[in-house]
């Protein structure tokens, strides 16, 4: 058995567990249980993104607009909240995945109706979000005094000893699974990724597949905001400036193929937890984080490489191709 | 993307020149640019002054310089979001070297070089490994970047020679800035290496189908690797313009200045798919987002609300002949 024919998943597991041991081998505290699930529960905001963008990037499209969709989100919570301190924090979560999902729908009706290349549109989308919520907030921060208790408190609420934020992160992941294995949409992700020509043939809706990917992805980012915000008790412009990048990073370290149509939800998952890892066991290790930016580019460069290596073509090539894959964007 | 291709499908020599040229993407912007310049003019009594409109063209020299290279990255089917991190990179080095005791003919090769450098590494990412320049120059962003971070942490280098801060600072005839004729020159040579020559029509070549381009004798791998370098030595450019205009390094220098020049280029009319777009356009697009930021700043808009207008302008510039097209129909 050579190694491009074992799973990506699990090598990618082994790594974060190899990771984790050497790690420990200095420092043992950090993989006592208690500490783990602290790093499971900082990686979550990352998890629930990155499924989003996940199935963005099977349709072959890109939603760089996450960060900026969750930022945007998240204060129109706080301001809420100040607003309205009693709102009940099961509505806040359910209005945040309207809002999130009502900003990633203004992306795929752009993508699907006007037909501008997806990074156009989230590039756009991106900047125009950002700056809305300087003119919501005027600039100002909202921290947390002035935001209500049950607002921060919420995504820490315990459950069988785990944070709801953790929960909820495992719910967000196994609705994508279920809906990326088990429904008909969830197969017209893969089908629109994998080919879009024949996609339309098999009666699929090619358009209207990319909008809804953009719906859910700007679902979760919308939930994520709130909790994100809640969780960091406060709320200002540039909030998660730059997180888009993490979460495509995640996406390609998992396994995602960046041309569309290849990936699974145990690696996007897995991707997102070996950035989670990194980026708590610097300081714990002693590195100071200043690396920690290098560290996750070479990370990606590396999981790219081997992603095009089990790619390759098997048997003689006789006619060398033009290029080795085809850039969507 | 099946349905992006848009209004510049249909090759331009089937239409004549004069209807070309009016409905023509360039004469767009130039209309879009001449009305902000004249809203500009009512916003502020200090608009229309020499000094004035020579300082504002600093809002966009730096970035138009790279954004030249990028367009015929973008033309050619590649992207390099790496270029703002190059800068730090650039900048860092030179930074080493001035307090290290370098004079300005060593720091301006250090510049170039370490331009050249990245450029070569991206390069050799996309074509040796055939992975896909958007993923590759994300990895690489995160590194050129984080060794910025590693090497200066919170501090900054200062204390550059005056004779260097002339790049920056320096005026060539009374009004006209270093920068600026350095960009009308850059503009003028760009234009010539894509319109006139083998080259260019390589580029373009490539850009639409590769694998045709291949069998038709043009060097893939060979083209788009120059593209990367010339990307790379854009960016050393900038570096330096930019370091010795603000007389100091930070690792934050240039943060997220990709986006700026990538929405410059697709403002530009170059297609993100490859294949299409030209220079002028380039240069058009370069004027026209020097004139809004400079416009709302006199307006004393901040930034963050400018970027508004810039995101709307990208999505509403490219939708508006989509759009117009579709009610045609």
């Amino acid at each position: 058995m050579s190694i491009r024919n074992i799973p990506r998943e699990a090598i990618l597991g082994l790594v974060i567990v190899a990771l984790c041991g050497v790690i420990a081998a200095r420092f043992p505290n950090f993989v006592r249980p208690s500490n783990l699930l602290s790093v499971a529960t900082d990686t979550a905001p990352l998890i629930m993104l990155a499924l989003g963008q996940f199935a963005v990037i099977l349709t072959r499209c890109i939603d760089l607009s996450v960060a900026a969709n969750l930022a945007l989100t998240g204060m129109i919570c706080a301001l809420l909240n100040m607003a309205m301190p009693g709102f009940p924090m099961v509505l806040m979560l359910a209005l945040a995945l309207v809002i999130g999902a009502f900003l990633g729908a203004v992306n795929g009706v752009l993508v699907w109706k006007v037909g501008i290349p997806p990074i156009v549109v989230t590039l756009g989308t991106m900047t125009v979000f950002r700056g809305i919520i300087f003119l919501l907030s005027g600039g100002s921060w909202v921290n947390a005094h002035e935001m209500s208790d049950s607002f921060t408190q919420f995504p820490r609420i315990p459950f069988l000893g785990v944070e709801l934020l953790a929960w909820i992160a495992v719910i967000a992941v196994t609705g994508v699974y279920l809906l990326v294995t088990r429904t008909p949409l969830g197969r017209a992700f893969y089908a629109v990724g994998g080919n879009p020509h024949a996609a339309v043939y098999t009666g699929i809706d090619v358009g209207r597949t990319q909008f809804l990917a953009f719906v859910l992805s700007g679902a979760l980012a919308g939930m994520t905001g709130y909790l994100w915000v809640a969780r960091y008790a406060v709320a200002y412009v540039e909030i998660a400036n730059g997180f888009e990048l993490d979460v495509v990073a995640a996406c390609v370290i998992g396994g995602v193929a960046i041309a569309g149509g290849a990936g699974s939800v145990g690696g996007v998952v897995l991707g997102a937890l070996f950035l989670g890892v990194i980026k708590n066991a610097l300081p714990v290790v002693n590195i100071s984080p200043f690396w920690q930016l290098a560290i996750s580019g070479a990370a990606i460069i590396i999981a790219v490489a081997l992603n095009a290596r089990s790619n390759r073509p098997k048997g003689r090539i006789i006619l060398k191709k033009a290029e080795h894959s085809h850039e969507p964007v | 993307m099946t349905e992006a291709s848009g209004t510049r499908s249909i090759p331009d020599r089937l239409t004549s020149p004069l209807r070309r040229n009016l409905l023509g993407w360039e004469s767009l912007l130039l209309i879009v640019g001449i009305a902000i310049f004249i809203l500009n003019s009512f916003a502020s009594p200090y608009f229309l002054s020499a000094w004035s409109l020579s300082d504002a063209t600093f809002n966009f020299t730096e970035k138009a310089m790279i954004a030249f290279a990028m367009a015929l990255l973008i033309v050619a089917g590649e992207i390099d979001l790496s270029v703002a991190s190059i800068i730090a990179l650039a900048s860092t080095a030179m930074g080493a070297a001035a307090t290290a005791g370098a004079g300005t003919p060593v720091l301006v090769l250090i510049g170039l070089g370490t331009g050249l450098l990245c450029g070569a590494f991206n390069g050799a990412l996309v074509t040796r490994l055939g992975l896909p320049s958007i993923v590759v120059t994300i990895g690489t962003m995160s590194l050129f970047r984080g060794i910025s971070y590693i090497v200066l942490g919170d501090g900054a280098y200062r204390g550059y020679p005056e004779t260097f801060q002339w790049f920056g600072q320096g005026y060539v005839f009374w009004v006209i800035s270093f920068e600026f004729a350095l960009f009308a020159v850059l503009a003028v040579i760009f234009g010539i290496l894509l319109h006139k020559t083998n080259f260019g029509r390589a580029v373009y070549a490539v850009g639409n189908n590769p694998t045709a381009a291949l069998f038709s004798g043009i060097r893939v791998q060979r083209v788009k690797m120059t593209l990367f370098l010339l990307t790379g030595l854009m960016s050393g450019v900038a570096a330096i313009c930019l370091t010795a205009r603000l007389g100091s390094t930070r690792p934050s220098i240039a943060l997220g200045m990709e986006l700026e020049v990538v929405t410059m280029v697709v403002l530009g009319g170059v297609s993100i798919l490859g294949g299409a777009g030209s220079i002028p356009g380039v240069v058009i697009a370069a004027f026209v987002l020097g004139l809004v930021t400079f416009g709302l700043g006199l307006l004393n808009v901040p930034g963050i609300v400018m970027s508004i207008f810039t995101g709307a302008l990208l999505v509403g510039v490219i939708a508006l002949p989509r759009l117009i097209a579709k009610w045609r129909k």
